[in-house]
């Protein structure tokens, strides 16, 4: 993996405090297009809190974030769309009572001439993603409380491919799946990346780490413990940095 | 001899047809099958209370072919029924807004009291004296005024609930108590009227009704808005090669929307004049009219009001992105953010536009009575809520239809009219069994969902 030049996205010297507990202290993480970099640590580490200040759902307190080498503001969701960020929340995010297309459609609407919501566009559109993505999704007219969590899920992913991302937030994409749809959505981690996307993927499952990942930036209590080049390292030292937060000599 | 195959083909069609006809029929439609469960309470109620007057109390009866004044189901009841349920019908459509995105409202009938105080005082006793009385523009000049006032409670509301994070609970009830305060304050407890004459006709009577030829032209209007509709949703799952509705299915639709379009207009030209205003108005037109002259009332411009609400409402919520990120905040307030819409600025939209549709009902009621007075709304948030919910909107949030709330709107306007026809009026039963009536409604909608899951 080549990481010269400008980053995609520099998320550099991020702090974010509630309630006096600095859930975020002082961290500093890249990523390159075509890259993959696994965010790692124990519940409470603060990855995820680390992640929402570059989606938008969590304004920083301290820091910048750069997107190809410049200073962008990131107030909001909609600021972080506006720059190509799509983001697959562990909770999916979304709104049980709306129907697929609503759902992968919410906030960017596709209107008709006249201003109004085009159903029947979006649904077609929801139809042609999906049969790329999961062919066996059917349920388009059902809201989507009514389908399983892999459904659900595709949903989800569906949501962020389709804008063109340039940069993809997966936070524990596989959490809720079963194998077969675990591997698919390492299949389409691969091709997104062949696209040159940058991924930020927060992951759990150590294999999945080291076989999905290029690098890896570990944290714990808030603050970042290293990164590593994946490949320059076990799997055993980075469960080190995880547990112990000590990073291995020889891949600093 | 060679015998034909068994027909295997109809047995795999009959598997296909499902459980039952009703079942494949509501399939096959797409009616919601909570629309048909509302018609169906709403026809035992109306005939309910026909036959009950007829068998218990020795009336009249529609049904039983001896109608006179004291039936339910009389043209001029069901026309004062209609006029009677548009200013609850009009609010109900916003409370769906309200109680789909988990909140409530529990100031609208305050507010018809401080708006409507607020437009009889400026029509009765502010406007006219710098215009004259009975100017051509103090009606006009009083409904903008209005509803610019109700806009604004309800956006300083929404404000407190969304930016401030109050909770709407406590915010209208405060509001519930300050603006029906402030109603008294405005003109010290009097009642004020009379209101203009062009005001009045916004609250409907036989002056303020568009008539037999008015009737048709929206009734026809309407039917061919409704084949319009169905063709053109038709052409678009067409384009998109979705699957299309059997044309049976779209006929039956057709049919049974331009039928009770039709019948409403036949049943509101049906119900005529009284002699009284007849005689009135043949002497202020200068005409002769022959004793017994037949002039139908049509439809009361308060209806059509509920109606083009209800229109406009419907397709604010199915049509617009602002209907659809009310049901997205209904459905997962956090999942509405994180897509990117500002759930705080919509919230105060939805509670502004509440405060409009509070004042609509204000100038429908004071025209109605032909004055304003500070009691006017008072316990309509409950039956307001009542109709919303008694209509299908879930309080969990994330559910509900215009439709439903207007027809809700109607069942509950039905029984306290019934009630008070069959001579339980005084209060205390209608009380007793609106209450059962919206409990009893609310469970039967949890059964329901129960076992569509």
């Amino acid at each position: 993996m080549t990481t010269n030049g400008t980053p995609l996205v520099e998320l550099r010297n991020i702090s974010i405090s509630f309630g006096g507990i600095k859930a975020v202290d002082h961290v500093t993480v890249d990523l390159y297009p075509g890259e993959v970099v696994g965010l790692l640590g124990h519940n409470g580490a603060g990855k995820s809190t680390l992640i929402k200040c570059l989606s938008g759902a969590y304004q920083k307190d301290g820091g910048d974030i750069l997107i190809n080498g410049e200073i962008v503001d990131i107030q909001n969701p909609r600021d972080a769309r506006a720059q190509n960020i799509e983001t697959i929340y562990q909770t999916l995010a979304l709104a049980d009572n709306l129907d697929a297309a609503s759902n992968l459609f919410l906030g960017r609407e596709l209107v008709t001439a006249m201003g109004f919501v085009d159903d029947s566009k979006m649904e077609a559109e929801t139809r042609k993603i999906m049969a790329r993505l999961n062919p066996n999704f059917r349920k388009f007219s059902v809201p989507v409380s009514a389908l399983s969590g892999g459904q659900r899920q595709s949903v989800a992913i569906a949501r962020a491919v389709y804008f063109n991302a340039r940069i993809l937030i997966m936070d524990e994409p596989t959490a809720a799946l079963g194998p077969q749809e675990t591997n698919m959505v390492s299949e389409l981690i691969q091709e997104l990346k062949a696209q040159g996307l940058g991924i930020f993927l927060i992951e759990h499952d150590i294999h999945n780490v080291m076989k999905l990942c290029d690098r890896a930036s570990v944290m714990k209590n808030g603050q970042l413990v290293g990164t590593v080049n994946v490949n320059d390292v076990t799997d055993e030292e980075i469960l080190g940095m995880i547990i112990l937060g000590k990073k291995p000599a020889r891949a600093a | 001899m060679t015998e034909a195959p068994p027909p295997i083909k109809v047995s795999a069609i009959s598997r296909d047809a499902g459980p039952s006809p009703f079942a494949r029929f509501i399939q096959d439609t797409e009616i919601d099958p909570r629309l048909v469960g509302m018609v169906g309470a709403l026809l035992i109620i109306w005939i309910g209370f026909d036959l009950y007057a007829a068998l218990v109390l020795g009336r009249g009866s529609v049904l039983l072919g001896s109608a006179d004044g004291t039936a339910f189901l009389t043209p001029r009841n069901l026309w004062n029924l209609s006029v009677q349920t548009a200013s609850i019908g009009i609010m109900a459509t916003g409370m769906v807004l309200v109680i789909v995105t988990r909140n409530i409202d529990l100031s609208v009938g305050s507010i018809i009291g401080v708006t409507g105080m607020a437009m009889g005082l400026l029509q009765v006793e502010i406007l006219p004296q710098y215009l004259g009385l009975g100017h051509w523009s103090i009606w006009m000049i009083t409904v903008v005024a209005g509803i610019a006032l109700g806009a604004v409670i309800g956006a300083f509301h929404g404000w407190l609930i969304a930016y401030r994070g109050i909770p709407s609970f406590i915010v209208t009830l405060g509001g519930l108590l300050v603006w029906r305060g402030m109603a008294f304050v405005a003109a010290s407890g009097r009642t004020i009227a009379p209101v203009d004459s062009t005001f009045a006709l916004l609250g409907g009577g036989p002056y303020g009704a568009i008539g037999s030829t008015g009737s048709w032209i929206v009734g026809l209007l309407g039917c061919a808005a409704v084949i319009l509709m169905l063709v053109s949703g038709r052409a678009s799952r067409r384009k998109h090669d979705f699957k299309l509705r059997p044309v049976w299915a779209e006929g039956f639709m057709a049919l049974i929307g331009c039928g009770a379009i039709l019948g409403a207009v036949l049943l509101v030209n049906a119900y005529p004049w009284p002699k009284g205003i007849v005689a009135a108005y043949g002497k202020a037109t200068g005409q002769t009219l022959p004793e017994g002259t037949f002039i139908s009332h049509g439809f009361a411009i308060p209806v059509l009001i509920l109606i083009g609400v209800g229109i406009l409402m419907t397709f604010l919520m199915t049509r617009t992105r602002f209907g659809r990120y009310v049901f997205a905040i209904g459905g997962n307030p956090e999942a509405a953010a994180l897509a990117g819409i500002n759930t705080r600025w919509v919230t105060l939209k939805i509670f502004a536009l509440m405060g409009v549709l509070a004042s609509f009902s204000a100038i429908v009621t004071s025209a109605r009575q032909t004055s304003a007075s500070n009691a006017m709304g008072e316990l309509d948030e409950l039956y307001v809520i009542a109709a919303a919910v008694i209509g299908g909107t879930s309080l969990a949030g994330g559910m509900g239809t215009i439709y439903g709330a207007i027809l809700g709107a109607l069942i509950i306007l039905s029984l306290q009219s019934g009630m008070v026809l069959i001579g339980f009026g005084d209060g205390s039963y209608q009380k007793i069994v609106m209450g059962t009536v919206l409990v009893l409604a609310v469970y039967l909608d949890i059964l329901y969902r129960k076992t569509i899951k």
